[in-house]
């Protein structure tokens, strides 16, 4: 049996090679402009905050990355009695 | 005209050191003068594996900061008088290898020989930047193991970018060096195929220089392994990799792969 086990050990490298090809599809698409999302995280939050006051640790912003399209989810939670800023509104 | 080749890597201990002084000392027996540069400022040690650090005087940075002139910082080799060493200092200044002072060399380096290899120091920080800033061609040496793979990768991104040629719009040739390749565990299925490596990076091959005790007992006395022992496995793939590099067209083999009929029974078997 151990000696059958021996013969049928499954072989490791297409596994690094897997590996390999699905780290570097995505290292290749964020090194360079990587701190995309924090970018865009705070420009929208300035944006938001220009109107309403909103608790920074109540935002999530999600990236994903498919194989054609990349999707950026922004959440934001704003509570009911949240301060509407009057002035900018107007301004 | 001058040729500028950048050896590196990313990861570190994968060989870049070995491969400048093997390729420096095969392309010197061309008859072509050639010079090995060490970038590795602060741990020097080409001048250990070219068999030449009691005769250090001079370094790089007595150069660039004018303490001394090139000639004087240049040590000929004792076995091939076509090949040179130029020296990193040990000192621990990082600031001590300046954009200015490496162009200066570099351009001098130029008017004088017909090959000029710079060893990069690993990692992606000042060093390797300027080891490979005015290099024409780049041999990326490369393991057959994730970590080094994914570090050329990142290697091969800052030369696109970071070099003079890349920011001129011009192409710099990249190749690829599979150094420590054991073609009986690649076939087994336990280390990545040269194909795999191939695939993932997507740059031309230069060479494969084969896992060997000979790479080891040529740095233990101090010689490149393809001055110390010219017809061993490793000595003979550097050659052929020079060769290609000066443009030659060389047939690629991969070393170790010519078994006995007894491996490849036995070998088939154990892949299967």
């Amino acid at each position: 049996m151990s000696l059958f086990s021996f013969f049928n050990k499954k072989s490791s490298a297409p596994t690094a090679r897997e590996r390999l090809q699905v780290l570097l599809a995505h290292e290749r698409s964020t090194v360079g402009h990587s701190d995309l999302v924090a970018k865009l995280r705070e420009e929208i939050l300035a944006v938001i905050a220009k109107h309403v006051q909103i608790d920074n640790d109540k935002v999530n912003v999600k990236m994903d990355r498919g194989e054609k399209v990349s999707t950026l989810e922004v959440d934001i939670e704003i509570p009911l009695n949240a301060d509407v800023k009057k002035d900018v509104k107007a301004a | 005209m001058a040729k500028v080749i950048v050896v590196t890597s990313g990861k570190g201990g994968v060989g870049k050191t070995t491969s400048t002084a093997a390729l420096g000392a095969a392309l010197a027996q061309r008859n072509e003068k050639t010079v090995v540069v060490d970038f590795d400022v602060g741990l020097r040690n080409l001048d250990l594996v070219m068999g030449a650090e009691r005769r250090v005087v001079y370094d790089i940075v007595n150069v660039i900061q004018g303490d001394a002139k090139l000639p004087q910082a240049l040590i000929r080799d004792k076995r091939l008088d076509t090949l040179f060493l130029l020296p990193a200092s040990q000192t621990r200044d990082k600031d001590a290898l300046t954009p200015e002072g490496v162009e200066r060399v570099m351009t001098d380096l130029k008017r004088h020989f017909d090959w000029i290899i710079c060893d990069s120091p690993a990692g992606i920080e000042r060093g390797a930047t300027l080891a490979m800033r005015h290099a024409d061609m780049a041999v990326i040496v490369t393991n057959p193991e994730v970590s080094s793979v994914r570090d050329s990768d990142r290697i091969i991104g800052l030369l696109d970018s970071k070099t003079v040629k890349a920011e001129s719009g011009e192409r710099i040739e990249k190749h690829l060096l599979l150094t420590r390749y054991d073609a009986v565990r690649a076939e087994r299925g336990d280390m990545l195929k040269v194909e795999d490596v191939l695939e993932i990076l997507s740059i031309p091959l230069v060479g494969i220089i084969p896992e060997s005790t000979d790479v080891l007992r040529a740095s233990n006395v101090g010689a490149p392994v393809t001055l110390a022992d010219k017809t061993s496995a490793p000595a003979l793939a550097y050659l052929d990799a020079a060769r290609r590099l000066a443009g030659e067209t060389v047939p690629m083999t991969i070393p170790g792969e010519k078994r006995g009929l007894f491996s490849k029974i036995f070998g088939r078997r154990v892949a299967a």
